[in-house]
């Protein structure tokens, strides 16, 4: 607990900023400002363009016409792609994920940080080694034993399985678990507690801050996820909405009265909870954290 | 309270007699807690199952002559040798393919080295704001690339936004549909997307470079910019070498923006992604074997490309 307390005092300490000159200060803004502006301005033009009635693409396009504004798009978009369907299987594939996480990277974490066993530290490069296994080389034999042979294409399983322990959430969840005193553990187990109970009452509710971490990182990847659900979902039922709306940008658009807006219009639809989510979470998506789950 | 706790857990195992004998009992093959294999065993059946068999299984795939057959039925196939590896190396569009995703890596990873360095400094010092730029930095990153890819879509288009600012300076053919600048807007829209995680990365480095150095760099007269490159950037090189080789590897895995920004690789095959072949080669045309052995090679290249850049950049630490 000492070391969590710690660990926060010296985050805050960070905050504090070196002597700067007024042109650092200055520059410095400059930099910062300019940067912030290029990272944003697409969000904002997203928005502007899935409200237009006429596509205006000019100049004074990027601010509101309140004679050009309109909710058509969101329904000319929703009439092609159902985005209900589309937001409900992202989330059951999201919800699988989170769930294989939350359950089976708590405990490998748990038993990497807290329990002395044959092969531990094997398990633990091993989590480090798949963070790096590129995509490209998995593509092919995933496809054929997923799709293939266990028959498991247009289904929630086949696009949840190769997601459903994310490694980085067992190397945070050992990081935590470490920084907890060990005496603690000693004197329960002597008690007669057992590992699960320790878990489950004294080693979960001092992780809470890694819980959130996990959450957000992990519901972000299969959220955002586009080639595997499209390798594996031709049913468009059963597309999470990055796909459907993928499929439409690609095929569909050409057909649409004002096809920027209605893709916009799905964009937004896509991008607005992982925002949301983000930016209420935000001081938990911290360089820390992040930084220990990709270096161990 | 620690006094009161860790009295009678003291770390020997042979405290008492009765738990000495209970840890040798338990402390034989699988160690003092065989619970924690128990505990670790459904995460090391997820990697088996999805890193290390498929691994394996792309390795057979790219030596046999591997084609798609109805579930169940027998058929015969055959070891090939290198056939599918040469099959992938004579084919023109693999061959520019590779080019392709070189012309990326040239632009994205330098860019992304740069600009998440110096963003990370220049936010590490400020107190005002630091959230909401932090937050406005991370936001591309956290977002889908699919509906980021929109947004690009419809600024870079024809008379988009870009072209009616840039008016009479517009490139003809426009970005998108023109070979020479398709594969660069791919590679600066790429940077953008993922600078958050890599400003992240710096900043985590930035707090372990000792505060020291920047005050005693600025007693000997060194002014923002001297003590930026003479102290920050050897402070932060093993994250250099992090951001080197992740970067690397997410650009080799490229496929959804050729995919949906570029309509397919376009122009003319001019941003085709080796994945996005893959795609095409192994699951479109029924070829997954010469798909696998394009992945295999990808690999490799990545690899001697991460060792490369290990050996320049990394090696000085030592």
């Amino acid at each position: 607990m000492t070391a969590v307390t710690t660990k926060r005092a010296e985050r805050r300490d960070h905050h504090n900023p070196n002597q700067l000159s007024r042109t650092g200060l200055i520059v410095r803004g400059i930099v910062l400002g300019a940067g912030a502006l290029l990272f944003l301005f697409p969000f904002y033009y997203m928005v502007i363009g899935s409200l237009q009635a006429e596509v205006d693409p000019t100049i004074t396009g990027a601010f509101p016409n309140p004679g050009n504004l309109t909710l058509d798009n969101y329904v000319a978009i929703n009439s092609r792609i159902n985005l209900l369907t589309g937001l409900v299987n992202s989330g059951i594939f999201t919800g699988g994920v989170l769930i294989g996480t939350l359950v089976f990277a708590l405990l490998a974490g748990y038993a990497l940080a807290m329990l002395q066993w044959r092969g531990r530290g094997a398990t633990f490069a091993l989590a480090l080694l798949v963070q790096v296994v590129p995509f490209q080389l998995l593509m092919i034999p995933l496809y054929v034993l997923i799709a293939r042979d266990f028959g498991l294409a247009d289904s929630y399983l086949g696009m949840i399985l190769p997601f459903f322990i994310n490694s980085t959430a067992v190397i945070i969840f050992r990081a935590y678990f470490l920084q907890l005193p060990k005496e603690l553990f000693e004197a329960a187990r002597i008690d007669g507690a057992s590992e699960l109970r320790l878990l489950w009452s004294i080693a979960l509710p001092l992780v809470r801050p890694a819980l959130v971490t996990v959450i957000l990182l992990t519901f972000i990847g299969p959220w955002n996820e586009f080639l595997w659900p499209f390798l594996v979902t031709k049913e468009a039922a059963l597309q999470p909405l990055a796909v459907s709306l993928a499929n439409y940008i690609t095929t569909i658009s050409a057909s649409a009265a004002n096809p920027f807006g209605a893709i916009l219009a799905g964009a937004l639809v896509l991008a607005v909870p992982v925002v949301v989510l983000f930016i209420v979470f935000q001081r938990y998506f911290t360089s820390t954290d992040i930084g220990s789950g990709v270096k161990g | 309270m620690t006094d009161t706790i860790s009295a009678p857990a003291s770390p020997s195992p042979v405290a008492s007699p009765a738990d000495g004998r209970k840890t040798r009992r338990r402390g034989g093959l699988l160690g003092k807690h065989p619970l924690g294999l128990l505990f670790s065993s459904p995460y090391l059946v997820f990697v088996l199952a999805v890193f290390a068999f498929p691994i394996g299984y792309s390795v057979y795939i790219a030596f046999h002559d591997y084609f798609f057959a109805a579930p169940g039925a027998q058929v015969e196939r055959p070891f090939v040798g290198f056939d599918n590896f040469v099959a992938a190396a004579t084919d023109p569009a693999v061959i520019r393919s590779f080019g392709n995703v070189g012309i990326f890596l040239l632009i994205n990873v330098p860019l992304t080295v740069v600009l998440s360095l110096v963003l990370a400094t220049a936010l590490n010092r400020i107190t005002r704001l630091r959230t909401f730029l932090r937050v406005s930095y991370y936001v591309p990153y956290v977002t889908a690339s699919v509906a980021v890819v929109a947004i690009w879509l419809f600024l870079f288009s024809g008379n988009g936004f870009v072209n009616q600012v840039l008016g009479p300076l517009a490139p003809d053919p426009s970005w998108l549909v023109n070979e020479q600048l398709a594969m660069p807007v791919i590679a600066i829209f790429v940077t953008w997307k993922q600078l958050g995680f890599y400003i992240l990365l710096y900043l985590a480095a930035l707090q372990a470079v000792p505060k020291e150095l920047y005050e005693s760099a600025s007693t000997d007269g060194a002014g923002g910019v001297r003590s930026f490159f003479s102290v920050t950037v050897p402070g932060v090189r093993s994250a250099t070498v992090l951001v080197l080789l992740v970067s690397t590897v997410t650009g080799a895995n490229l496929f959804t923006e050729p995919y949906l920004l570029t309509g397919g690789g376009g122009p003319n095959g001019a941003s085709t992604s080796p994945v996005l072949l893959m795609y095409q080669r192994g699951l479109q045309q029924g070829q997954p074997d010469v798909a696998a052995a394009i992945g295999i090679i990808l690999v490799i290249l990545v690899l001697i490309i991460a060792f490369l850049q290990n050996r320049f950049v990394g090696s000085d630490d030592e």
